[in-house]
């Protein structure tokens, strides 16, 4: 959540509409971690670098508007989740920066933000605390959230032992409830089965009309160009496309 | 539900920076139901449950009585030993319990760490805070013992009290940040602080007097570790709910200098939080890169 966040400068070249802009973000990995002992001592000597780096994403830059519905594609290993936890916060880029407007929840990937040991209950109090909600508004939606994630019934029960379908019904719930200004999904609608995928469809496409942010990733194209305007093509950790979501689906499919 | 807040109200903010500890303040409640998780989490599945956070110091408690108050006779040179020796053995298990747990926290709460952005601070404030909690009911024995063998509260030394209290949460607390963000990047820090952990009831007054010590070592030695903040904590708490039931212990008894010490732990404590937090937050970004 930005509530938490301290306030920055704005962006340059940030439009007036803008509500996330990534400015030329690169991120790097270290594929290999020589940690132990001997190995910290043979790099010294030999004055290897530890372990090859891997650059995820090599100089992105993009802007989202308020409103603005956004497929990020690309394929397995492209650094679409990496892009998504750099703009939720989870992690900080090698260099370039990213700058935010208004509040934000990420559904990286299934069941983020839950204990396994604890009730789904009990989940969703820490979740949507975690989320930003202060306890007197989780409350009062509370009974909402359940309804609308349909497992009534297993609230009480601990969440190790849900099934990750249920996971994802509750997780999904919990944080199209916390009212967020801009919204990040990954890939988790593809555990629901099809009638929970269309009531959150429903759910995301109500979102989009209430003129909330969305970013989604995902490898379902027909979905995606239907729910998104527009489309943004990753291939290696470079942007290569950027259009209309039909156009960037045509172009995914050419690569 | 309501629509979005107007674009031009909003401030521009950079993700995952936050303000750490002020945060932390900020955010209470969310810390709440971290530590009632903690709690759940760590006595599932556990038929004794919260009782096993007594058991564990009682039995610690009876084999240093036993040794040491007995077998070495210690109780004949220091009036009311046993609460001489528990008043100090609260202070070093909450110590330990904090700074142990604080620096596992970050490591042990990984599947939120690296899904979710929360500031991540409240991990070891948590743990402290849960170690707070068995220290708690633990006090409230020693004053049971205290007043059975004859001490009555006194405004000055109740005063000392809270502030030792306070200068062992402030340690705990930064040096868990310190340990517990290295220890996402070397796993061996949590090691150390268990070697830590195991030492530091020797190297304070607790089972024994201080000046013991004094007179077997250098004088600059016995000043270092008089100004050991856990000294100081240690003979806080004597000075709390020992020293005021004793009938035959001089004022002497108490190491001179008490209260410049302490301010100096106070001083020292304030810097291992700071310290702690800066390190904290420049280890913080490897987090959910490292786990
Ligand atoms: N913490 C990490 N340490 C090292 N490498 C990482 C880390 N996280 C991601 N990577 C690497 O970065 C690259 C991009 O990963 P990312 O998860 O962003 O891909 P993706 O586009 O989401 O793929 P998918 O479609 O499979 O979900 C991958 O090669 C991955 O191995
Ligand atoms: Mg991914």
């Amino acid at each position: 959540m930005t509530s938490m966040s301290t306030t920055s400068s704005a962006p340059r070249a940030a439009g007036p509409n803008a509500r996330i802009v990534v400015d030329d973000v690169r991120m790097q990995f270290v594929l290999r971690h020589n940690r132990s002992l001997k190995e910290l001592a043979m790099a010294m000597v030999r004055g290897k670098d530890l372990g090859n780096t891997f650059m995820a994403l090599d100089g992105v830059s993009l802007q989202v508007d308020s409103g603005e519905t956004v497929a990020l594609l690309g394929h397995n290993g492209s650094g679409k989740s990496t892009l998504l936890k750099l703009i939720s916060g989870v992690m900080h880029p090698t260099s370039g920066s990213v700058r935010l407007r208004g509040r934000i929840a990420g559904l990286i990937e299934v069941g983020a933000g839950f204990h396994p040991d604890l009730t789904g209950r009990e989940n969703v109090y820490l979740n949507g605390a975690i989320l930003g909600m202060d306890e007197p508004s989780i409350r009062a939606r509370f009974d909402e959230i359940v309804a609308f994630s349909e497992i009534e019934r297993f609230i009480d029960t601990e969440v190790k032992h849900y099934s990750s379908g249920m996971f994802l019904r509750l997780a999904f719930s919990v944080a199209v409830h916390t009212d967020p200004e801009i919204f990040l999904i990954d890939e988790i609608l593809s555990v629901g089965d099809e009638p929970f995928q269309r009531k959150c469809l429903d759910r995301i496409r109500e979102l989009k009309d209430e003129g909330r942010t969305l970013v989604v990733v995902s490898h379902d194209l027909n979905m995606v160009s239907e729910l998104c305007s527009r489309g943004i093509v990753l291939q290696r950790g470079n942007q290569v496309f950027d259009g209309t979501a039909a156009d960037a689906v045509a172009h995914l499919r050419s690569l | 539900m309501s629509a979005p807040a107007p674009l031009v109200d909003q401030p521009w903010t950079e993700p995952g920076k936050g303000a750490g500890l002020l945060d932390v303040v900020r955010r209470r409640y969310l810390l709440k139901l971290l530590v009632r998780k903690e709690l759940r989490v760590r006595y599932r599945g556990s038929v004794l449950g919260l009782a096993w956070s007594y058991v564990k110091p009682g039995v610690q408690y009876v084999v240093y009585f036993l040794a040491l108050g007995i077998f070495l006779n210690l109780r004949g040179s220091i009036e009311d030993y046993p609460v001489y020796l528990f008043s100090g053995l609260v202070v070093v298990n909450f110590f330990t319990e904090a700074f142990g747990n604080a620096t596992r926290a970050v490591v042990w709460n990984a599947p939120l760490v690296k899904k979710i952005f929360l500031p991540r601070e409240l991990f070891p404030v948590a743990s402290v805070w849960v170690a707070g909690v068995h220290f708690v009911p633990q006090v409230v024995v020693l004053l049971i013992g205290a007043v059975i063998s004859g001490w009555r509260p006194q405004v000055l030394p109740l005063v000392g009290a809270v502030l030792a209290t306070l200068i062992i949460a402030a340690l705990a607390t930064g040096l868990g940040l310190l340990f517990g963000s290295l220890n996402v990047v070397f796993r061996d820090m949590e090691n150390f602080v268990d070697l830590a952990n195991m030492v530091v009831v020797w190297l304070s007054p607790v089972l024994y007097r201080w000046d013991q010590v004094a007179s077997a070592v250098p004088a600059w030695v016995a000043t270092v570790y008089q100004l050991n903040p856990i000294t100081v904590a240690v003979e806080l708490y004597h000075y709390a709910f020992w020293w005021p039931g004793t009938v035959n212990t001089p004022a002497t008894a108490l190491p001179p200098d008490l209260l410049v010490n302490s301010l100096v732990a106070v001083v020292v404590a304030a810097v291992v939080l700071v310290a702690g937090q800066l390190v904290f937050r420049r280890v913080e970004g490897r987090f959910a890169i490292d786990l």
